[in-house]
């Protein structure tokens, strides 16, 4: 099974950090709320792989449901 | 039950149902030479706005049954769809980029033409007794066959049968006489379709909107039919009035904010509708056996609902004859079941996709649906994401026990379990096409350069002193091979495309079940390997156990 790189992958995570903020920046949350739609779709064609999609929706929601909210 | 044992009226099969699942199934039968009685509770053909897109499987199965061409003639073919999203074109697809088909992606057509037609191919063939007026009211079966009890204009009559085909629609009164059940889900949601006449020049295509201006936050489709009929779908959601909505004073302001003030249009029908995505568990019940919505429902994007029925009957038929006249076991029914569940889930799982595309179910997946949408316009992958209905191709049955694993590699979609392509061909120095030659019975498809070789006439020759019809079917290049052989077909293949379909090479062989799927496919032909292939899709071998108890 294709698992999600969870390395260091990026050569520059402070400024991709920076930029992911910046681009939200004047949006209301609703705006934000599309904006980060689109970024993931665009993000996951990029990957491609479903079994490595998977992987990583399985992650990021663990980050939610390991912490429910008090 | 005593009268099953005693004759009276006695047939192999009763259809009941004369919509178009019904139709279809009893008219293959009938054509296939056995005695059929169509059974419906009306006397008339389904009326106002139901089904209207028949797909290119549909037609050429239809074509099979000798009515095809009534009804590409009538219907209105179609291959290209738009998507709008607010008012703004999103993408344009097409269903059938490539030529070299009979018959187009999909036609537009009524559905009370279509059953109109299967009814006059119904009254062509003298051994399908059409029934009118006769209304299903009890049904017991047993080890010897099934008592079917009937209302009539002239009282109720006690007809036997060895085998009950239950067409009888989404409600399936047969369903709750054999207290079975069929279960899904349900969806809350209302659409409003009206069909109005009109003359407009709009190009014929399926146009979809999704939150377009005149129904915020809501969907729309418009289709063409014949006789200057236009469909339109008007998603309303659940909150509407179904009553209120399908009344003239609210559907044609609804009409009008569609079309603009420039087009003159009447009303010729509106009604109010929900869906749900269905199926029984199992479609076959010993000696009755359900097809078409009575044995599962979807939602109409994608119409998948008729054309999905009509693949059942289609697969239905040959083996119904087979097991009737004692030529494959009865388990070979059993493998209706496998095949036509395993296709009914993925036309449910299509169409659910679908439908949550169109009705997101939350917030973020609206946020998603949009986002979808937006990109589309001018990302590519998205456009493959936007869902506005999967629409209707058939099953590729590849897990079905008929079929015969390849031995060698083989390129291109022609797997066993998928439909047979078509391509066009020459015979007899007249064009044609392959899949006229293709159905009814096996058929053994063998592709060659020269003249067919010795080995193929003997194998399939094999066949004439068995109980099974085998056909075979020459398929040469073009003008490799003038003559004919005696009682064998020989088809050119004039533009190639037999060959790249079927990746077929000199002494490339398939074998096609009578419904026209694929069930084997070889390099090379001999006898042993084409009797094992018959044998496993009939499921022969076990004839002896052909009484086995269910
Ligand atoms: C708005 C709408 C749009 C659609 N669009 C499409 C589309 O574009 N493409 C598509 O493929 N599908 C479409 N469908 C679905 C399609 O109409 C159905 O799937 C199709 O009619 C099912 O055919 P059937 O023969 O199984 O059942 P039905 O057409 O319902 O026929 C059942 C028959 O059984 C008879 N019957 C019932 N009970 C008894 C009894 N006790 N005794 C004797 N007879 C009985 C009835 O009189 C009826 O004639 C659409 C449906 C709707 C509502």
């Amino acid at each position: 099974m294709k698992a999600l790189t969870i390395e260091p992958n990026m050569g520059r995570p402070d400024d991709f950090y920076e930029a992911l903020v910046e681009a939200h920046r004047d949006l209301t949350d609703e705006q934000s709320q599309a904006l980060n739609a689109a970024l993931i779709l665009l993000l996951a064609n990029h990957v491609g792989e479903l079994e490595v999609l998977r992987d990583a929706l399985r992650r990021a929601r663990k980050t939610v449901t390991d912490n429910p909210p008090r | 039950m005593n009268a099953i044992a005693n004759g009276s009226f006695r047939r192999p099969v009763a259809v009941v149902g004369a919509g178009p699942v019904g139709l279809t199934a009893a008219i293959d039968l009938a054509q296939q030479g056995l005695d059929v009685v169509l059974l419906d509770e009306d006397d008339t053909r389904a009326i106002g706005s139901r089904a209207i897109c028949f797909s290119k499987r549909t037609l050429e199965i239809f074509d099979r049954l000798g009515c095809g061409e009534r009804m590409a003639r009538k219907g209105i073919g179609w291959r290209v769809g738009k998507v709008y999203f607010r008012d703004r074109l999103v993408y344009a697809f097409d269903l059938l980029p490539e030529s070299g088909y009979r018959r187009p992606a999909f036609i537009n057509l009524q559905q009370y033409y279509v059953e109109d037609f299967l009814i006059e191919r119904a009254c062509e063939l003298p051994n399908l007794d059409l029934r009118w007026k006769n209304k299903v009211v009890g049904l017991v079966q047993n080890d010897e066959g099934v008592e079917l009890r009937v209302e009539t204009p002239g009282g109720t009559d006690a007809l036997f049968f060895d085998f009950v085909v239950a067409a009888d629609g989404a409600r399936s009164p047969i369903r709750a006489m054999m207290g079975l059940e069929t279960k899904g889900r349900v969806f809350r949601d209302r659409f409003l379709i009206a069909d109005v006449k009109m003359s407009a020049d709009f190009p014929t295509e399926r146009w979809f909107w999704f939150d377009p201006p005149f129904n915020r936050n809501q969907s729309a489709l418009l289709h063409r039919q014949p006789d200057g009929v236009w469909r339109i779908d008007f998603q309303l959601g659940w909150e509407a009035d179904p009553a209120l909505e399908k009344q003239p004073e609210r559907v044609i302001p609804r009409v009008r904010a569609l079309l603009g003030s420039q087009i003159d249009f009447t009303l010729e029908w509106a009604s109010v509708y929900t869906f749900s995505c269905l199926r029984m568990e199992r479609f076959r019940h010993g000696r009755v056996i359900f097809a078409g919505d009575a044995a599962h429902g979807v939602s109409p994007f994608g119409a998948r609902g008729a054309n999905s029925g009509i693949q059942d009957a289609d697969a239905l038929g040959w083996r119904l004859r087979l097991v009737l006249e004692g030529k494959a076991p009865d388990r070979l029914l059993d493998t209706y079941d496998a095949e036509r569940v395993f296709a009914a889930d993925e036309n449910i799982l299509n169409s659910t996709r679908s439908t949550d595309f169109i009705t997101p179910k939350s917030g973020v997946s609206r946020t998603f649906r949009n986002a979808v949408l937006e990109l589309a316009k001018d990302h590519p992958f998205a456009q493959r994401m936007v869902n506005s209905g999967r629409l209707s191709v058939p099953s590729t049955l590849t897990e079905s026990a008929l079929n015969t694993p390849d031995c060698e590699p083989f390129a291109g979609a022609m797997v066993p379990g998928a439909v047979a392509s078509d391509a066009p061909v020459r015979c007899a120095g007249r064009p044609d096409w392959l899949l006229a030659h293709i159905g009814n019975a096996f058929v053994v498809l063998y592709f060659t350069d020269g003249a067919p070789q010795d080995g193929v006439s003997a194998a399939v020759r094999e066949f004439e002193r068995s109980s099974i019809e085998v056909r075979l079917l020459i398929v040469t290049r073009p003008n490799a091979f003038a003559g004919s052989v005696s009682g064998i077909t020989v088809v050119e293949d004039s533009d190639g495309l037999c060959a790249r379909r079927y990746d077929g090479r000199p002494g490339t062989c398939y074998v096609f079940r009578p419904d026209q799927h694929v069930c084997a496919r070889s390099r090379r032909i001999d006898a042993v390997w084409l009797r094992d292939a018959i044998d496993r899709a009939t499921c022969a071998g076990a004839l002896t156990l052909a009484k086995e108890v269910r």
